[in-house]
C-alpha cells in the first residue's frame, strides 16, 4: 500500500474519531448545565476545553452556546467539528478509490449537512440570544454519522491493510482522548471523597456519559458511582470500546496485522515493543497501584506513549529515510 | 444559405419529434439529403419511435442517475474550490459504418507510425530538417520542442504510445484530421463509461446492432505499457501517474488505474535515487518500471524541466534518460502536435512512408509566412484563429461569430507574434441527432479515438463523440459547453 493512501486513511478516521469526541463533549455538558449545580459555569467549561487539549484559539468569553458555536463551526479553529469533519473528508477524497463508495456517500452526506449555510444561522441566532432550544439534535446528528460511517467501513470495505490503519487511527485518537478526558476531570473526581451529594452524582455522569460508558458501568458495578470504580472502568476494563486499555488493545492488534501484512521482520520491532509496554500497564496493574502512584503522572505517561506510537508509526511506514528504506530493499 | 426541414420518411415514427430538425449545409450523419434516411440509423429511429415520450424520458433520468451515481465529474476550472459536474450526456448513438471506419482507422495506423519517425527523426539525425521538408526554426521555436531529449535512445522507438486523434467529418462526408493530441489526451474514460450505461439503458437496440466492442481498451493499454518496459524487466511494475485530486481528469486517472489494476500515484508518491525510480510503499520501497504518465512535460520533473512545479519527482528525467523507467507518453511529444508543425502532416506522412495520407488535413494558413498571415488578417471574419500552444478550447477566435472588437484584439496578438497563431476556413462539421428536450435536432460533432502503439497499433473500435450541446455552437470541449455520446462502429 502506498504510504500516501495509508496517512489518508490514517487521518481521516482520526479526525472523525475527534469530531465525535467533541460533539459529544459539548452535547453532554449543554445538557448538565441545565441542572442547578454548585460546578460554576466557567469550571465546567474550562474543565471541557481541557479534555480537548486545549484547543488554540478559543477562549471562555461566559457564554456556553457561544462556545458551542464556536467549537462547533468555527473553521478558523482547527480542533472544531466542521474543521475536523472538512478534514476527514479532504482525507477520504485523495483516497476515494480505497475506501468504498458506501464509505464515500456516508462521510460526503454528513459534509454536505453540516456546510449547509443556514445550520450556521441558526446556531448564531442561539448563541445571540441565549435561546434555550439546545443544538443537541444537531450533535446527535453528528454522532450518529459518525457511527454509520464506522458501521459502513465494518462491512463494506475490505479488512486489509488500509482498514487496519483506520482501526489505528481511531484507537489512538480515542486512547488520547479518553486520556486527557480523565486528567481534565482529576480534580472533581476526588474533590469531596466520603459523602456523595446529588452534585457529585451528576458530575461523575457527566464524566462517563463524555465517554459513553454511562449504561455500560451500571451493568458492571450498578449505579452506585465512585471515584475508584469510575477511574477503573474507563482504564482498565478489558471490554468497553471506550475504555483506554480496550482502545490500546484495538490498535495493537491492528498493528500487528499491519506488521504481518508487510512480511514483518525487525524493522517494525521498536513499534510493536511500544505497543506492547503501553498496553501491559494497563492489562498487568490494578486501580489501587494506579492511585499509589499518582493517577496524573500515570494519565500523562499514557499520552506520551501515545504520541510516541504516533511518531512511530510515521517514521516506519509514511515518512521513513530513503536511506533505511534503501539498505532494506532486496528489489 | 438555406435551412429547410427535411420530409419524413413512411415508418411509423411520429414526425412531431423531427420538428426542429433543420438541415443546412454540414453534412448530416442521419439524413441523406431532405427525404432520406441513412439506413443505418432505420432501427434506431424505428425504435424510439417505438417508446412513448415518457419512457424516453424516463431512460433519460436512469442514465443521467447512473452518471452520477458513479461519480464521473469532470472539475470546471476557475470556480471556488474546483466545482465537480458532469459530463452533460445525449442519448442517442452516433453510429459509424464498417467501411466508413475501415478508412478511419487505416489513416489513424498511418498518421501515428509516420508521427513516431518523425519524433525520432527531429531528436537524432535530423533529415527530414536536412532535406527541407520541415522548416527547422518551426521546430525549434516550438516550446513543447525539449532538447533534453536528443540524441536519446527510447524503449521500441515509440514516442507517442497513447494518441487521441480530434477527427471531424466535412461536407462531403469525408473525415479529416482537426487535431493530433500527443501529450496527455483524456477523455477515453468517458467512452468506456457511455457504452456501459448505453448498453443498459438499450439493451435490445444495442444487440440488434452489432456493434464492435470496446471494453478491452484497458487490457489493450496495459499490454501496450507492457511491452514498452525496460529490458530485463519482464515483470514491470506499472503505475499511472497523476497530477492528483483537483485536476479536471481525477475521475478518468482513477478510473483507468482500477481498471488497470495498477497503483494510481502523485509525484509526491515517487522519488528517483541513482537513477532507479521507487515508490513509496507502508512496507518500503518498491521499483517503477513503467509510468504511465498524466503529468505534463513542463511539471513532471523539477530538475529538468519547470522548477516551480509540486506534481512532479525530481530526478526523473534522469532516470529515464538510464533508461531505467520508460515514460509513456515519452517527453516532448508535443512538438508534433503543435498547431503550426500540423500543416506538415501530409508531407511527413509522404516523406517517411511515401503513401499518400489516408486521412486529410484541414486546409491550415500559417501565421508565420507574410503572405498566409496577410491572407488571414484580412478575412479574419471568415476563418477561425488558434493559438498553437492551447487546447481546450481556449485561445481561438471563431471569424464568423465574433465581434470587430474582438477581430482587431486578436489582429495585435498574431502581428506581435506570428509564430503562434495559425488560421483555418470556419468548418461546418458534420450533424447528429440528439435528444433536445422531447424531440430531435442535430447538433455538430467530433470524433476522437484513441490510438495505441506499443509492440504494434491497436485502435479501438469507435472513440469519444462529443457534441456541441449548444444549437449552432462548434465548440465540442468539455471546458465549453460540450457533452458526449456513444459511439457505435457496426461489425457488418
Amino acid at each position: 500500500m502506498l504510504s500516501r493512501v495509508a496517512d489518508s486513511l490514517y487521518w481521516m478516521s482520526r479526525y472523525l474519531e475527534r469530531a465525535e469526541h467533541t460533539t459529544r463533549m459539548l452535547d453532554v455538558n449543554l445538557n448538565l448545565m441545565l441542572d442547578e449545580s454548585s460546578t460554576s459555569s466557567e469550571r465546567r467549561w474550562q474543565r471541557v476545553l481541557q479534555a480537548l487539549g486545549k484547543p488554540k484559539r478559543v477562549k471562555w468569553d461566559d457564554n456556553p452556546y457561544e462556545l458551542t458555536r464556536t467549537l462547533t463551526f468555527d473553521t478558523g479553529v482547527k480542533a472544531s467539528v466542521l474543521s475536523c469533519i472538512i478534514a476527514a473528508r479532504e482525507n477520504s477524497r485523495h483516497v476515494r478509490e480505497q475506501i468504498s463508495t458506501e464509505q464515500w456517500h456516508r462521510l460526503n452526506s454528513l459534509y454536505l449537512e453540516v456546510t449547509r449555510p443556514e445550520l450556521q444561522t441558526s446556531m448564531q441566532m442561539q448563541a445571540q440570544f441565549e435561546s434555550d432550544e439546545t443544538p443537541a439534535a444537531f450533535l446527535q446528528q453528528v454522532m450518529e454519522a459518525v457511527h454509520q460511517f464506522q458501521g459502513v467501513t465494518d462491512s463494506t470495505m475490505s479488512h486489509g491493510e488500509g482498514w487496519q490503519f483506520i482501526q489505528v487511527g481511531r484507537s489512538l485518537e480515542r486512547a488520547s482522548a479518553t486520556a486527557m478526558l480523565l486528567e481534565a476531570y482529576q480534580e472533581d473526581l476526588w474533590a469531596e471523597p466520603g459523602g456523595v451529594d446529588g452534585n457529585e452524582y451528576l458530575e461523575w455522569m457527566g464524566l462517563l456519559r463524555s465517554a459513553t460508558a454511562f449504561e455500560a458501568y451500571c451493568k458492571v458495578y450498578t449505579a452506585d458511582l465512585t471515584p475508584e470504580r469510575i477511574l477503573e472502568f474507563l482504564l482498565l476494563d478489558p471490554e468497553f470500546p471506550h475504555s483506554l486499555r480496550f482502545s490500546i488493545d484495538a490498535m495493537q492488534q491492528a498493528l500487528s496485522a499491519i506488521d504481518r501484512s508487510g512480511g514483518g521482520g525487525s524493522r517494525t520491532e521498536p513499534l510493536s515493543r511500544l505497543a506492547g509496554r503501553v498496553y501491559a500497564s494497563l492489562a498487568y496493574t490494578s486501580v489501587d497501584e494506579i492511585l499509589d502512584q499518582g493517577v496524573v503522572p500515570y494519565l500523562r505517561r499514557i499520552q506520551t506513549q501515545c504520541s510516541e506510537i504516533h511518531n512511530t508509526i510515521y517514521q516506519l511506514y509514511i515518512d521513513y529515510s530513503i536511506q533505511s528504506a534503501l539498505t532494506g530493499s532486496s528489489n | 444559405m438555406d435551412n429547410f426541414s427535411p420530409e419524413i420518411p413512411a415508418s411509423q415514427f411520429d414526425p412531431s419529434a423531427l420538428r426542429n430538425y433543420q438541415l443546412d449545409e454540414a453534412f448530416d450523419e442521419m439524413f441523406a439529403g431532405a427525404s432520406a434516411f441513412r439506413p443505418h440509423y432505420q432501427p434506431l429511429l424505428d425504435h424510439f419511435a417505438g417508446l412513448p415520450p415518457q419512457e424516453i424520458q424516463r431512460r433519460k433520468q436512469a442514465a443521467d442517475l447512473s452518471f452520477l451515481n458513479q461519480g464521473i465529474t469532470f472539475t470546471v476550472y476557475g470556480r471556488e474550490e474546483g466545482t465537480e459536474r458532469i459530463f452533460p450526456y445525449d442519448l442517442l448513438p452516433r453510429i459509424i459504418t464498417r467501411d466508413g471506419w475501415s478508412t478511419v482507422e487505416r489513416g489513424l495506423t498511418q498518421r501515428i507510425t509516420a508521427l513516431n519517425l518523425f519524433l525520432k527523426d527531429i531528436y537524432t539525425d535530423g533529415r527530414i530538417l536536412a532535406d527541407g521538408i520541415v522548416p527547422r526554426e518551426l521546430v525549434y521555436s516550438c516550446p513543447q520542442f525539449r532538447r533534453h531529449m536528443i540524441g536519446l535512445q527510447v524503449p521500441r522507438n515509440v514516442y507517442i504510445a497513447i494518441c487521441g486523434t480530434d477527427l471531424i467529418r466535412l461536407e462531403n462526408g469525408d473525415f479529416v484530421v482537426l487535431e493530433d493530441n500527443l501529450r496527455v489526451p483524456s477523455g477515453v474514460s468517458y467512452m468506456l463509461t457511455n457504452r456501459r450505461v448505453m448498453k443498459r439503458i438499450f439493451p435490445q437496440l444495442f444487440r440488434h446492432y452489432n456493434v464492435r466492442p470496446i471494453e478491452q481498451y484497458t487490457q489493450m493499454l496495459l499490454g501496450t505499457l507492457r511491452s514498452l518496459s525496460p529490458e530485463g524487466r519482464p515483470e514491470p511494475n506499472i503505475v499511472l501517474l497523476s497530477p492528483g485530486v483537483f485536476n479536471s481528469a481525477y475521475f478518468e486517472h482513477a478510473y483507468l488505474a482500477r481498471q488497470m489494476g495498477i497503483e494510481l500515484v502523485e509525484g509526491r508518491d515517487l522519488m528517483v535515487h541513482d537513477n532507479v525510480c521507487y515508490m513509496r510503499n507502508t512496507s518500503g520501497l518498491s521499483r517503477v518500471d513503467v509510468i504511465y504518465r498524466r503529468v505534463d512535460d513542463d511539471f513532471i520533473d523539477p530538475l529538468s524541466f519547470r522548477p516551480d512545479s509540486c506534481l512532479g519527482v525530481a530526478g526523473l528525467f534522469n532516470c529515464y534518460r538510464a533508461g531505467n523507467v520508460t515514460l509513456a507518453n515519452a517527453f516532448g511529444t508535443g512538438v508534433a502536435d503543435d498547431k503550426a508543425l500540423y500543416a506538415f502532416v501530409p508531407d511527413i506522412i509522404r516523406y517517411y512512408l511515401s503513401e499518400e495520407p489516408i486521412l486529410k488535413n484541414v486546409e491550415t494558413y500559417l501565421c508565420m509566412r507574410d503572405k498566409e498571415r496577410e491572407y488571414v488578417l484580412a478575412n479574419l471574419d471568415k476563418l477561425v484563429v488558434k493559438a498553437v500552444g492551447e487546447s481546450g478550447g481556449y485561445g481561438m477566435l471563431i471569424g464568423p461569430q465574433s465581434t470587430a472588437k474582438e477581430r482587431e484584439l486578436f489582429a495585435d496578438k498574431i502581428k506581435a507574434n506570428p509564430r503562434n497563431y495559425i488560421a483555418q476556413p470556419t468548418i461546418s462539421f458534420s450533424r447528429a441527432p440528439c435528444l433536445i428536450g422531447d424531440t430531435l435536432e442535430p447538433r455538430h460533432v467530433d470524433l476522437r479515438p484513441y490510438v495505441l502503439y506499443g509492440d504494434k497499433v491497436t485502435i479501438v473500435p469507435g472513440g469519444l463523440t462529443r457534441v456541441a450541446l449548444k444549437q449552432g455552437s462548434l465548440v465540442v470541449n468539455s471546458s465549453q459547453g460540450g457533452g458526449s455520446k456513444d459511439t457505435w462502429v457496426l461489425s457488418e
